[in-house]
């Protein structure tokens, strides 16, 4: 029954990785299982809920729905990859401080979603942020401190010292 | 006396030896795990692998109601990869969440209840071969009636889904009266009656349960099991009771949840069943449900049926309310007969109710089963309340916001049903939302299909009693200090995606003068955390951070005691800040925590302290009183802003407007993320979610899947204008109240009420659906009642009440014998 | 984890050497584009093919330009690249706003014109995993012998569920099918059958290889969706209106409804009822009607189907007053 393992080369999260797995396989899997990167997340792997979203080639897609092998060559990023030098992405760093994640789960996808947005869109409007994050689904927060977390680190992207609105923290006194 | 004047503000429970500044409470504070959840660094039940684990799958009934004649497991144990099969006989010690509803078997042995139920386990060397052996296994069935629903239940005793409860398929039966309702109908001047059914639906976390089972070969003969569970205590109990192994031989880990809301509250079959299977084959074994299996396990809202009654006076000051509830339970029992209480119990801590009576049942179907979602049990009296209020002041002609906040119930009082009321801010929180929404300026006032509704609520600060009775605290903390000044905190709590591990932390730093991230967090674990009952109830906060508090406190006392002789000064002006201890006269004076802690455990020995909680007793002390006490409670107002089309009748909640009061904030950043997470749920089951089945197709759920359970999107979710109202109550960590389930509450029947404002028509129902809406909208356009609900309440054959006094007709929380009708002349509150 | 079951992949890198692969693997070989149809059909088991052939890899098969004063649309374009493209942003925007109402960011990033036009027929009998699909006896459509929308009908009512199919219909645009035997040109009304099963005209093993737009003059188009939620959902009812003016007359018309049917279902006499007029009040009144009688919403998708009739009315009203406000 288990089918012979194909081998596959592609770019991950800057670095070129071989791995060999099952042909059937999903990316999602073949990151989980095969390579051990297990910040890509599942609640469906239907493509009805967005919570395993990765970067490939740049955009995000359903890591549920793609082919292992239909990744050969291409470059695929994960959540694993966005902190470099010993610091987070200031989408991380934003979404950490405004508890942009709660259970944390749906959060890999948001943040990989975002990115993608701030890559094409330096200062997305309110608007533009729900439209480009209407493919995942969060049960915690209400969206509201995700849509805050990635204006911030919009900012912050941009070189602006951007602080939190008080009210943003703190309710409206 | 009902004037709603707010409670005087208490001095908080625990003050920190400094110089009465808060340094870290209140403050905006990233969670300790936010970086671990941030970098995909949080390890999930389901990221989890252990050399050769295997995986696991459950077989489970296709039929909604049928008897096991046989079962055949041969073919698929003979499948090359498959090491083993479990059926109902390998695990014949039935379990429940609650001591009166041991009613689930983790595989079924005769019978099967629900499309879904489990009846077969397997464990293979891959998922995949472990799924193509579900199809070996040949179960034979014998058809039973279902039983579709509630009504359904009533009219069909037979066959019974099970053999115990309150006759035929009915579960529960609960009749409790609080005075004289009848007296209290005579005296008023408008009596008023209403029919609201709250439609059931489901938690929906993310993250689909998972746990992985170890066990280490005899003689250790010891099983770990890590989950997704929210109450890894309860789980604990289960396994021991259901394997039959020494609570000792096993350990329990809770992994984070990827979200809970209550649906991760119940030990869960397939919990068991990778447990045993790790048993028989020696190896660890992994399971992780599908997004279907999540909604067999449900545990989810129940569909409740309400009937509710209240007399008023001219001014609206209520005279006596009768509230009756159905609920729809599913196949087992779960936290059911809790829920059916709650369907009754928190009616009266929002306004004065000075009589009272509450009817409920709970009704076996063949569904699966329903428990706690947030706000257990809570939110369906909550929308019929607010609901029926909204009528009563119009029928009065007065403003909805001046009814609610001229008969609040007081503060530091007592309840017809004998709950004691601490802090309560919910006029402050009435005048919060009515302020900044405009309302006296929009209700009522908006051009057509616009509208505006208010509601509010009230909610528990934790259950004031354990599930299964004994005298122990709910909460237990381990501290240590480390010589190099850091301190570890040991919790049974679970961390939900909630911020119950930030908690700890951000008390451990307030009392002890330090960073929260100087504190490491070690929860969810049986074998290294005291414990804790769960994450359920809304009890975290209060209850762990009360054990915390007492444990962090005792640490300050033993370090300070020898900071004290070293520093030269008396032991009361000891103060800890800024990873300092220092001489409160003379700041300047003092030294490094990390060096008092040294001295300290030169002194002494190692510096570990405990600390643990249990909640005061309750007045009430009838056959019912224990569901409804906490050690304080919740306020929450809210106001929405919907448009409705006409020519659709689809709804869109544009803006909402939250006030909450949560005794005092401990960490501001989850105090909001709670309050904005309930709207968005609230707002979920006030528009669109929904548990369907298909009860002539075998009641198969008829979408159980993330695309047609419908849950909002960014597109739906409205901008929320949040107020922290911070009323502070004697019982709670710095006076802290709950905020993770009581601002869901007041969400959909604020919509409903908005609803009507818009367009003039009361869809009595949650979800509010474009096609409830359009049918009322029609009916009006015909001249019929302008309404869409439910039209009548069953017959039930109630048991005699149980009749209680209430406080101010002299009872002593007791029930009496018969009548009841005693102390007339004093049947006001004083 | 729901998982895909075992098969093999294959990507070639010219239409001849897909058709080929498609002729050794038989009827159990099948087509992928994006995948973000078959693959969930496949892990639900709702279709079991041995091999799969992806499309992806096939330059000819991508690409979108003017071509003889029309467009000329590889299938394989993404519905995201669809939607950005200048010449369907500026001459055809009907098409990009259907294409940008399917589903989510996420998935249209992967899913593709073609697949959105082949798209399989929906049901909420039939898009089930096979546990559930077995508790109910499964249905005509994949395992079983009855439909349960309608279980004395001998045929299936799964629904046609693409955004972007009765755009396609209402533009009058043409598709190029190239299979073993050589090519052919079908007008996209002719791709589609009122049978929730064999719902497409194409072969198995052709390839739906071009998708050919009119010249975009003189006529104008609007898309309606209804749908519970901005995201995700699939249609419930899609109005697809186009017509051609002749100054302030309309010349022709042509309403397509989404969703109500197992395919694209164009309301003739809606067309007929415009044809002539100004876009006049009673001219939509009856166009409105005309398109409510045919709508026939079976109780197999989101929504309550009385509710959904009722919103054809809606619908189909709002889009004639959208194209009579463009006018202007």
């Amino acid at each position: 029954m288990p089918d012979a393992k194909v081998k596959l080369a592609f770019e991950l999260n800057s670095e070129p990785v071989e791995v060999a797995f099952a042909p059937h396989k999903t990316l999602l899997e073949v990151l989980r299982e095969d390579l051990g990167l297990t910040g890509t997340k599942h609640g469906c792997e239907l493509g009805e809920c967005g919570t395993c979203t990765v970067l490939v080639d740049g955009k995000p897609v359903l890591s549920c729905l793609v082919l292992g092998l239909a990744c050969a060559g291409h470059r695929v990023k994960t959540v694993e990859g966005m902190a470099g030098g010993g610091s987070l992405h200031p989408l991380q760093d934003a979404f950490a401080e405004l508890g942009a994640a709660q259970c944390g789960y749906c959060t890999p996808a948001f943040l990989l979603a975002a990115e993608a947005l701030l890559g094409e869109t330096a200062r997305p409007t309110r608007d533009e942020i729900k439209q480009a994050l209407s493919g995942n689904l969060c049960r915690c927060t209400g969206y509201l401190k995700i849509y805050e977390a990635v204006e911030l680190a919009a900012a912050r992207l941009r070189g602006e010292d951007a602080k939190p609105a008080p009210e943003s923290l703190y309710g409206v006194r | 006396m009902a004037s709603g004047k707010k409670a005087a503000v208490t001095q908080p429970a625990a003050v920190g030896r400094s110089d009465g500044q808060l340094r870290v409470v209140g403050k905006a504070i990233r969670k300790v795990d936010a970086t671990a959840k941030v970098t995909g660094a949080t390890r999930f039940a389901d990221d989890l692998f252990l050399p050769r684990m295997l995986y696991a799958k459950l077989l489970r009934s296709p039929h909604p109601h049928a008897r096991i004649t046989g079962i055949e497991t041969s073919k698929a144990q003979a499948l090359p990869g498959v090491k083993a099969v479990l059926t109902g006989r390998d695990l014949p010690i039935p379990f429940g969440i609650l001591p009166v509803s041991q009613d689930e078997h983790a595989l079924a042995i005769d019978k099967v209840r629900f499309v879904g139920d489990p009846v077969a386990g397997i464990a293979a060397a891959s998922e995949e071969i472990a799924t193509a052996a579900l199809d070996l296994i040949d179960v034979r069935y014998e058809s039973l009636r279902p039983i579709t629903d509630a009504e359904d239940a009533i009219t069909h005793p037979e066959p019974r889904i099970h053999d115990y409860g309150d006759g035929g398929n009915l579960h529960k039966l609960v009749n409790l009266e609080f005075g004289d309702v009848a007296e209290g109908f005579a005296e008023a001047d408008l009596v008023r009656e209403d029919l609201l059914f709250f439609e059931g639906s489901t938690h929906l976390p993310m993250e689909q349960h998972a746990a992985v089972a170890d066990w280490s070969p005899l003689p250790d003969g010891k099983l770990t099991l890590w989950s997704s569970t929210q109450t890894p205590h309860y789980v604990h109990r289960a396994l021991a009771k259901v394997l039959e192994l020494a609570p000792a031989k096993i350990r329990v880990v809770a992994t984070p949840n990827g979200g809970g809301f209550g649906g991760k509250s119940d030990p869960f079959s397939h919990e068991i069943v990778v447990a045993k299977l790790a048993m028989l084959t020696g190896r660890p074994v992994k399971i992780t449900l599908t997004r279907e299996e999540v909604f067999y396990c449900h545990r989810g809202r129940h569909p409740t049926l309400m009937w509710v009654k209240t007399g008023v006076k001219r001014d609206g000051a209520i005279t006596a309310m009768h509230f009756k509830s159905l609920l729809d339970g599913g196949g087992y029992g779960s936290y059911g007969v809790a829920s059916t209480y709650y369907t009754g119990a928190l009616q009266t801590v929002t306004y004065d109710v000075p009589r009272y009576k509450f009817q409920g049942a709970r009704a076996f179907t063949n569904k699966p089963p329903c428990g706690p979602k947030r706000g257990h049990g809570t939110p369906q009296p909550r929308f019929a309340l607010e609901v029926h209020l909204d009528k009563i002041a119009e029928q009065l002609e007065m403003d909805p916001a001046e009814l609610r906040l001229k008969h609040l119930v007081p503060p530091n009082s007592l309840t017809a049903n004998w709950l004691k009321i601490g802090s309560m801010g919910l006029g402050e929180c009435i005048r919060r939302v009515i302020d900044g929404s405009g309302w006296r300026q929009k209700f009522r006032k908006l051009p057509p299909g616009q509208g505006i509704g208010l509601a509010c609520s009230s909610y528990i600060t934790g259950a004031g009693l354990p599930i299964y009775w004994n005298p122990l605290p709910h909460s237990g903390v381990q501290l240590k200090c480390d010589r190099g000044g850091g301190v570890t905190v040991f919790c049974g709590s679970t961390e939900i995606g909630q911020g119950s591990d930030s908690i700890l932390a951000v008390l451990v730093a307030e009392i002890l003068g330090l960073d929260p991230f100087d504190v490491a967090v070690v929860t969810g674990d049986t074998d290294l955390t005291p414990v804790d009952l769960g994450s359920y109830s809304s009890r975290v906060t209060l209850m762990t951070g009360n054990a915390c508090i007492q444990a962090a406190e005792r640490a300050r006392d033993a370090i300070a005691s020898h900071a004290a002789r070293q520093l030269e000064v008396p032991v009361a002006r000891v103060a800890f800040a800024d990873r300092r201890v220092f001489d409160l006269e003379d700041p300047t004076h003092g030294l490094a925590f990390a060096d008092a802690v040294q001295l300290a455990e030169a002194a002494q020995g190692t510096i570990g302290t405990v600390g643990s909680y249990t909640p005061a007793p309750s007045p009430g002390r009838y056959r019912g009183a224990g569901v409804g006490p906490s050690p304080a409670y919740s306020y929450s107002a809210c106001v929405a802003l919907v448009d409705v089309d006409p020519a659709s009748g689809i709804v869109r909640v544009p803006r909402v407007w939250i006030a909450h009061d949560v005794g005092r904030s401990i960490n501001a950043t989850t105090v909001m993320g709670q309050i904005e997470g309930s709207v968005y749920m609230g707002l979920g089951e006030a528009l669109m979610e929904e548990m369907a089945y298909r009860g002539n197709r075998n009641v198969v759920h008829k979408i159980p899947s993330l695309l047609e359970y419908k849950s909002p999107t960014t597109l739906e979710m409205c901008d929320v204008v949040t107020y922290v109202v911070q009323d502070p109550d004697p019982n709670g960590p710095f006076g802290a109240k709950e905020c993770g389930q009581g601002p869901l509450l007041p969400v959909p029947p604020a919509v409903a009420n908005a609803v009507y404002d818009a367009v003039g028509v009361r869809v009595d129902e949650v979800p509010i659906t474009p096609e409830k809406v359009f049918k009322a909208l029609r009916r009006k356009e015909k001249g019929e009642p302008a309404r869409y609900g439910p039209a009548t309440f069953p017959e039930i054959a109630w048991p005699e009440p149980t009749r209680v006094p209430t406080p101010w007709e002299g009872g002593d929380g007791r029930a009496v014998e018969g009548g009841g009708r005693r102390a007339t002349e004093a049947a006001r509150r004083p | 984890m729901l998982r895909l079951p075992s098969f093999t992949y294959l990507q070639p890198n010219t239409l001849a050497l897909a058709l080929r692969m498609k002729a050794d693997a038989g009827p159990e070989g099948t087509y992928v584009a994006g995948g973000t149809d078959l693959y969930p059909n496949m892990k639900r088991r709702q279709q079991e093919p041995r091999t799969v052939i992806s499309l992806m890899t096939i330059p000819e098969l991508a690409g979108c330009g003017i071509r003889d004063g029309g467009c000329a649309v590889g299938p394989c374009v993404t519905l995201t690249d669809l939607c950005a493209h200048p010449a369907i942003r500026q001459h055809y925007d009907t098409v990009a706003h259907a294409a940008e109402l399917v589903s989510t960011p996420l998935l249209r990033n992967m899913g593709t014109l073609g697949g959105n036009l082949c798209l399989d027929t929906r049901c909420n009998y039939y898009d089930q995993t096979y546990e559930w699909r077995k508790a109910i006896d499964f249905c005509m459509k994949k395992d079983g012998h009855i439909c349960w929308v309608a279980p004395s009908s001998p045929r299936c009512w799964a629904v046609s569920s693409s955004d972007v199919a009765p755009v396609m219909v209402a533009l009058g645009a043409e598709f190029r099918l190239v299979g073993p035997n050589g090519e052919r040109i079908v007008p996209a009304a002719r791709l589609y059958a009122n049978d929730g099963i064999n719902y497409l005209t194409k072969q198995p093993d052709e390839i739906l290889a071009e998708v050919r737009l009119p010249p975009a003059d003189g006529w104008d188009a609007v898309y309606h969706k209804l749908r519970r939620r901005g995201s995700f959902d699939f249609p419930v009812l899609g109005v697809a209106a186009w017509l051609k003016w002749d100054g302030r007359r309309v010349a022709a018309a042509r309403v397509v409804l989404g969703g109500v049917a197992s395919r694209p279902q164009e309301v003739v006499e809606a067309g007929a009822a415009l044809t002539g007029t100004d876009l006049s009040d009673e001219a939509i009144g009856a166009a409105t009607e005309a398109a409510y009688r045919p709508a026939k919403p079976l109780d197999n998708t989101d929504f309550d189907l009385s509710w959904r009739k009722q919103m054809t009315r809606v619908y189909v009203k709002a889009a004639l007053e959208e194209l009579r406000a463009r006018r202007r």
